[in-house]
């Protein structure tokens, strides 16, 4: 069988061999483009919100690949998304293809759906559960892998000399870990791509502004989705860190992890029940990068998002208890780059001075 | 001959350009319509300023702003480039010191800025509504044949303010229609409209901002007293409204292009820019998937820069298209 999946960020290298090792042939839909974006906008809803829209482009443009089964994650509590797969389901059929979705929700919550539908695509494949087991383990362990290296890239960025370089090492890595197949090799990879990001040419004596990222998963982790603005942070002269990655996010979904309740004790005082989506996160992460003391946090948001949208209304006052500057951006289906570069430049300008003052010096603009 | 510096803020309505020498006092400031035309009015505001005192300044610092502002450093040759937020608060810190909130009205685009202390600490710009800017003021006077200079005038004349949905720009005219079928006179609409708009602004952009006085109220619709009045009953404040209140972006711009030009001679390329020969062209560069709209700027015959580009790849103009 052929199947499909959502492109987010570069977790796409560890479900294709996942895909392919329980005996289905991957398909890799294309990179969300300007041409996903018409798509996606064009067959959906007007109200839904954007990780909806390029879904829906990513799975027609599947679809036009020839893919027989698209497999996706659900959302949870109160937020559209948990209809999502759903509603692509409809308009995949509308659209007069029989295209199947399978939407994979929280293993906790809903047990049973999640194994009955494992075993259908296992079947399907011809593979064992205890096949499938050895074969988790080794896409986990490159799942793992691709999110550290992600995260290291975003640590040197900052500190780069040559403009882009980090850039470029970044998608040799990338290449470098989709050849990686096996548990020793996904090691000796990822180790090699430690140490090409760690002899990148760096600046060490600059002091980059810390600033965490947080939002609602898929436009935190899709670069398309949030025009590259971790990157863009990066060759700006940030050090940035956020909260989700798709590493963390499984394991929290798969059973209560440290990380998650960690979560809901630093929301506590601001918010003490899931208001879906990454809701809580958005505000526990605020929190918890106050804390650690970085000097800023961004919210990104689809336009219309209920649980960022609660969060958000929250952070004026997170923001004056924790001594920390938020800013919210949100997201929809304009590419042009122009007005979110005004506005990063515009709260690094602010964070810059306040730590000049912080730090006794003069402000300079 | 005098030191003076230049600031230069191209909107996507005005293009504003001061001079201002080294006491900080504005010799001179022009107030253009971009007219969709950058370039054109950038160098067309060269050519006034050249003329009136080109013979009796030296320009030692260029700052530029606005959302042509690394297309307009080309043209003139800045030493700073800053985006809107910081060359507004610069103008506001240093022309009106102890200010703690600054609302700022333009064409397309309006902002809240707030300041403790000289600095900014917080801001926010409007993201998806367009309603309560200065372009659709000058729509609904248009429409109803009232000069926009008469505007904020004819506000202040209402009795009995008519309540107008101000959410989106589209049901604020529907609704104002509909009122205006129902008899109210064009004074009571007039006022209700600039309420609205106020309703707008706060609840958008100043939405969970700590409003404090002194509040510096600046921008094109600045201008407009009605405006002023509705912002004033609404957070029962007084605004200031400072002299160069039209275009404190490119007063920002001086004194950005001072500090910046403070230990190295500026990059001005002369009020004779008003007569080169700028072209600029662009090309899709198809290296990766990213297809970047590359942007090309020649000035009389030479690419002098290049942008748009993620990896940097383009941005040394000493590289071939090939």
């Amino acid at each position: 069988m052929k199947i499909s999946f959502p492109i987010m960020g570069n977790s796409y290298i560890a479900f294709k061999q996942l895909i392919r090792d329980i005996g289905h042939e991957p398909l890799m839909a294309p990179m969300p483009s300007a041409r996903t974006m018409t798509l996606g906008t064009m067959y959906s809803p007007e109200f839904a919100c954007i990780p909806f829209k390029i879904l829906m482009g990513t799975y027609i443009e599947a679809i036009e690949k020839g893919t027989d089964v698209i497999i996706s994650s659900g959302g949870h509590g109160p937020c559209r998304a948990g209809y999502y797969g759903i509603l692509h389901q409809r308009i995949i059929n509308d659209l007069g293809y029989n295209t199947k979705v399978i939407v994979f929700d929280s293993v906790i919550r809903t047990f049973g759906d999640f194994v009955k539908k494992i075993s259908w695509l296992l079947d399907e494949g011809k593979t064992g559960w205890w096949r499938f087991a050895t074969v988790f383990h080794v896409v986990w362990d490159k799942l793992m892998a691709l999110d550290e290296i992600e995260i290291l890239s975003f640590h040197i960025r900052p500190y780069e000399i040559n403009k882009g370089e980090t850039s470029r090492v970044y998608s040799k890595c990338l290449e470098m870990m989709d050849q990686a197949e096996n548990r020793v090799r996904i090691r000796e990879a990822r180790d090699a791509c430690f140490q090409l990001l760690h002899s990148i040419p760096q600046d060490k004596s600059r002091e980059p502004l810390k600033i965490g990222v947080i939002g609602e998963i898929y436009v935190l982790i899709e670069p398309f989705a949030n025009l590259d603005m971790q990157a863009t942070l990066g060759e700006m002269g940030v050090f940035t860190e956020r909260g989700t990655h798709l590493s963390n996010w499984t394991k929290d979904n798969m059973f209560m992890s440290r990380h998650q309740s960690r979560i809901i004790t630093a929301a506590k005082p601001y918010l003490r029940q899931m208001i879906g989506g990454h809701g809580i996160n958005s505000v526990a992460e605020t929190v918890l990068y106050a804390q650690r003391g970085f000097d800023g946090v961004i919210q990104l948001a689809p336009f219309s998002c209920i649980p960022e949208i609660v969060a958000k209304g929250l952070m004026p006052k997170i923001s004056r208890d924790a001594g920390i500057p938020v800013m919210t951006i949100f997201l929809d289906e304009q590419m042009g780059k122009a007005g979110m570069q005004t506005r990063l430049e515009a709260f690094v300008d602010l964070l810059q001075q306040r730590r000049q003052k912080r730090l006794g010096g003069a402000v300079s603009w | 001959m005098v030191k003076a510096y230049l600031g230069v803020d191209v909107g996507s309505v005005s293009t504003n350009m001061v001079v201002m020498d080294e006491n900080e006092q504005v010799l001179e400031s022009l107030y253009i319509r971009t007219m969709g035309q950058p370039v054109k009015a950038v160098q067309s505001g060269l050519k006034t300023l050249g003329e009136r005192i080109g013979n009796s300044v030296t320009i030692e610092g260029v700052g530029t702003t606005g959302s042509a502002r690394t297309l307009t450093a080309v043209l003139v040759g800045a030493d700073a480039v800053k985006n809107e937020i910081t060359a507004h608060a610069v103008a506001v810190s240093r022309k009106v010191p102890g200010a703690q909130t600054i609302i700022e009205i333009g064409g397309q685009d309006s902002k809240i800025i707030i300041m403790r202390d000289g600095i900014v600490i917080d801001f926010a710009m409007n993201t998806v509504c367009a309603a309560g800017t200065g372009s659709f003021l000058d729509q609904q006077a248009v429409r109803l044949n009232i000069p926009i200079e008469d505007f904020g005038e004819l506000a202040l004349k209402a009795k009995t303010p008519v309540r107008i949905a101000g959410r989106c720009a589209v049901f604020a005219e529907s609704d104002m229609i509909h009122k205006q079928q129902l008899g109210h006179s064009t004074e009571d609409i007039i006022a209700g409209l600039c309420e609205a708009l106020v309703r707008n602004y706060l609840n958008n952009v100043g939405k969970g901002k700590e409003i404090l006085a002194p509040i510096v109220f600046q921008g094109g619709v600045a201008a407009n007293i009605g405006i002023k009045a509705a912002f004033e009953k609404a957070l029962k404040q007084e605004l200031t409204i400072p002299e160069h209140y039209d275009v404190m972006g490119a007063v920002g711009c001086c004194y950005l292009g001072r500090e910046a030009a403070r230990n190295k001679p500026t990059g001005f390329k002369g009020w004779e820019a008003a007569q080169f020969h700028f072209r600029p062209t662009s090309f899709e560069c198809k290296g990766c998937p990213n297809l970047c709209e590359v942007i090309q700027i020649f000035e009389n015959d030479v690419l002098v820069a290049r942008w748009g580009d993620r990896c940097g790849k383009w941005s040394n103009v000493n590289v071939k298209v090939g």
